[in-house]
């Protein structure tokens, strides 16, 4: 197969083939030599080009807001929307992939047999390699890797990987000595009335699951992702700490009666995660949550982890994101994102 | 006045009607809903029930979380669930009457499209839960008024079909844009909350959202309640309403007026919810017969009843919700086809 491929390399001289990757789905792809456009078949693809190799970038596929361009480094911040290929609410015209002539698509997610079978399907139809990357967290720094090794990109990425690996060994030695008893326990407050959750396990909670916390919302058979929670049950389930990143429901949630019987709300526990230019928690799951992990255990651990937020929030931004935003900029990001004061009674 | 006995008469001779049922029917309710506010993620014995309503009827204050629990949160969604089965069923009943067709559904003329794309637009904008609610509420009245203005526009002999036919058309297009929406929607944070809106749920139910839509619905259930007689006789078709005196055309709009602001008041605050607008309407006439006059407070005491039960199914059978326009359509939509096979002697 591999002299095939270099032998069909040789006929098309306008494409130089260097090689083969073995994809996380354990596809070999073959690649350029040079590759200088990459499209990004999805929202956690694109943040995990950003992160890697923003110089290769064909676009966003959403245009970012105004609110999340000061965390972008420019020129990239105003790169054209150009629609996702994959995952939810694919948009993305296979006539646009073709005219932005990239030299190979990235997805970055899932890798089970549906994405496989995309990939190869796009493939074959417009002659583009495309690769999938494994978007599991676990996985973070393997991913780096191997994306780093497939665009010519090792350095870098094993720069972002040993970061990755330093602050997931640090989570582990934290939480180790902590017993699964004296953790906290954590919801996640999605949506604009606070009751859209995930379940322990899913992709949506993954990153406080990994931070030390538990979630209170915990998997039942033939439940995965999100779900809808009634308030009754948060109230019974009285977490120690509730995360949200809707500010509508973060203003409302701490004079409001019944979100009062909580104790995370009566505590002053209910933290606004940051959302610019990519979520912490979620939104979309891809290396932006390794920012959420490092908040979170400091959340969750203050003894543990006693280091200022804003510099953590510093160097991680200037060392993915390649910006450094001033401490205006800082604080309006991180705002609130240290819990609230206990609610007016 | 004459016509109208006679039709009553005709109309109330038919074997079925049974008053007594209706009665029955009401204690079945008071039965279903005292058990529902025993059952819930938070435990709460019948003595404690006891205890809380004590306190509240002797404005005593508040005695601790259970009392917030029961008045604040479990009361005001069996609330809201007894009045949006009654309000959907209601509905449905005075539509398969008034379109003289026992397959169709309060969702005939668009209301929970129109009230759908309300509030996928509320949640695309990010807007608080309260502007979704009043977004919802006048999206689903506003839907209806354009079929039926479109309806009124084409001039033919068959008005009840040509409003059907509007409906559809509409109907499919808003529907479009719902989906427009979504597709521009952040897939992350919108359109999940989208997804559960379109499924339908009590669960964010508070007691300001049932006092704000008991008064839209009672004031929709007023003309209906005193033009019951008139729709027994629309149910007969144009030409025997005219025969017997009655001006189709401007009745028909009052009953859809009233039975639209039913619906949207509460799907505003339930989200859509299926199939129980069209299956109960069926089993009160099995157990009424199809006077109108029987008829309306019959479904409306099953809807609630049947609303109350499907909403503690979707709060109870898992550890967190079940969305309620699953529930409902898997329980209705096998019945309904049961009803089918039994054919049509409900309705005859």
């Amino acid at each position: 197969m591999r002299r095939l491929l270099i032998g069909l390399a040789a006929l098309l001289p306008s494409i130089a083939m260097a090689g083969e990757i073995i994809d996380s789905a354990g596809r070999r792809v073959a690649i350029p030599d040079r590759i200088e456009k990459v499209f990004a078949a999805g929202g956690p693809a694109s943040i995990l080009l950003y992160v890697l190799a923003p110089e290769l970038m064909t676009g966003w596929p959403r245009r970012p807001r105004e609110e999340e361009k000061p965390f972008i480094a420019s020129p990239y911040r105003d790169l054209p929307e150009v629609g996702m290929l994959t995952g939810r609410g694919g948009s993305a015209n296979l006539e646009t992939v073709i005219r932005v002539k990239p030299d190979v698509i990235l997805d970055f997610g899932s890798v089970k047999e549906t994405y496989v079978s995309l990939a190869n399907a796009t493939q074959q139809q417009i002659g583009i390699p495309y690769l999938l990357i494994d978007g599991r967290f676990e996985a973070t720094a393997a991913s780096l890797r191997l994306l780093g090794a497939a665009l010519g990109k090792s350095e870098r990425a094993e720069q972002l990987a040993l970061y990755v690996e330093a602050q997931l060994t640090a989570v582990d030695a934290a939480i180790a000595q902590v017993p699964a008893t004296r953790r906290p326990r954590v919801y996640l407050a999605r949506g604009p009335d606070g009751l859209e959750t995930g379940v322990a396990g899913s992709i949506n909670t993954e990153i406080i699951e990994r931070a030390g916390g538990r979630n209170v919302v915990e998997a039942t058979e033939g439940q995965r992702g999100l779900v809808r929670a009634s308030i009754e049950q948060v109230i019974v389930a009285n977490p120690d700490a509730i995360i949200t990143w809707d500010r509508g429901f973060y203003e409302r949630a701490g004079h409001d009666p019944l979100w009062r019987e909580v104790k995370a709300v009566r505590e002053g526990r209910l933290y606004l995660s940051p959302t610019a230019p990519f979520g912490w928690i979620d939104r979309p799951p891809s290396v932006n949550r390794i920012m959420g992990l490092v908040w979170l255990a400091g959340i969750f651990y203050p003894q543990q982890f006693p280091k200022d937020l804003r510099d953590q929030v510093r160097e991680f931004y200037k060392v993915f994101y390649q910006v450094t935003p001033d401490d205006k900029e800082l604080d309006g990001l991180i705002a609130w994102s240290k819990g609230t004061a206990p609610p007016r009674r | 006045m004459v016509e109208r006995h006679g039709t009553a008469e005709t109309i109330a001779a038919s074997p079925h009607s049974r008053p007594g049922i209706v009665v029955a029917l009401a204690a079945l309710l008071v039965l279903v809903m005292t058990s529902a506010v025993l059952v819930g993620a938070y435990p709460v014995s019948p003595g404690e029930l006891i205890g809380t309503l004590g306190r509240f009827v002797g404005g005593a204050p508040r005695a601790g979380q259970i009392d917030t629990v029961l008045l604040e949160v479990r009361f005001p969604r069996i609330g809201a669930a007894a009045l949006a089965g009654a309000s959907l069923a209601a509905a449905g009943a005075t539509y398969q009457g008034l379109f003289r067709n026992p397959l169709v559904s309060p969702d005939i003329l668009g209301v929970s499209t129109g009230a759908g794309l309300g509030a996928v637009l509320g949640i695309f904008l990010s807007l608080p839960v309260a502007a979704i609610q009043a977004l919802a509420f006048f999206g689903g009245l506003a839907t209806v008024a354009l079929v039926y203005v479109v309806a009124a526009a084409v001039r033919e002999r068959e008005p009840t079909l040509v409003l059907v036919l509007s409906g559809v058309v509409i109907g499919s297009l808003t529907g479009a844009a719902i989906a427009l929406l979504k597709v521009l929607a952040d897939p992350y944070d919108q359109l999940p909350a989208i997804t559960f809106w379109l499924l339908g749920s009590l669960a964010s139910i508070r007691k300001h959202d049932v006092l704000l839509a008991m008064p839209l619905v009672l004031l929709g259930l007023m003309p209906l309640v005193l033009l019951r007689w008139r729709i027994n006789v629309m149910s007969l078709g144009d030409e025997e309403a005219k025969a017997l005196g009655l001006e189709a055309g401007r009745l028909r709009m009052i009953i859809i007026a009233a039975a639209t602001l039913v619906t949207s008041s509460v799907v505003a605050i339930s989200g859509v919810i299926g199939w129980v607008g069209l299956v109960i309407p069926h089993i009160a006439r099995m157990l009424v017969g199809p006077n109108f006059d029987r008829l309306l407070p019959a479904s409306m005491l099953l809807g609630a009843t049947y609303m109350v039960l499907v909403d503690t199914l979707a709060r109870t059978i898992a550890r967190v919700e079940t969305p309620l326009g699953i529930l409902t359509a898997i329980i209705g939509a096998p019945f309904f086809l049961w009803l089918l096979a039994r054919g049509r002697r409900g309705w005859e």
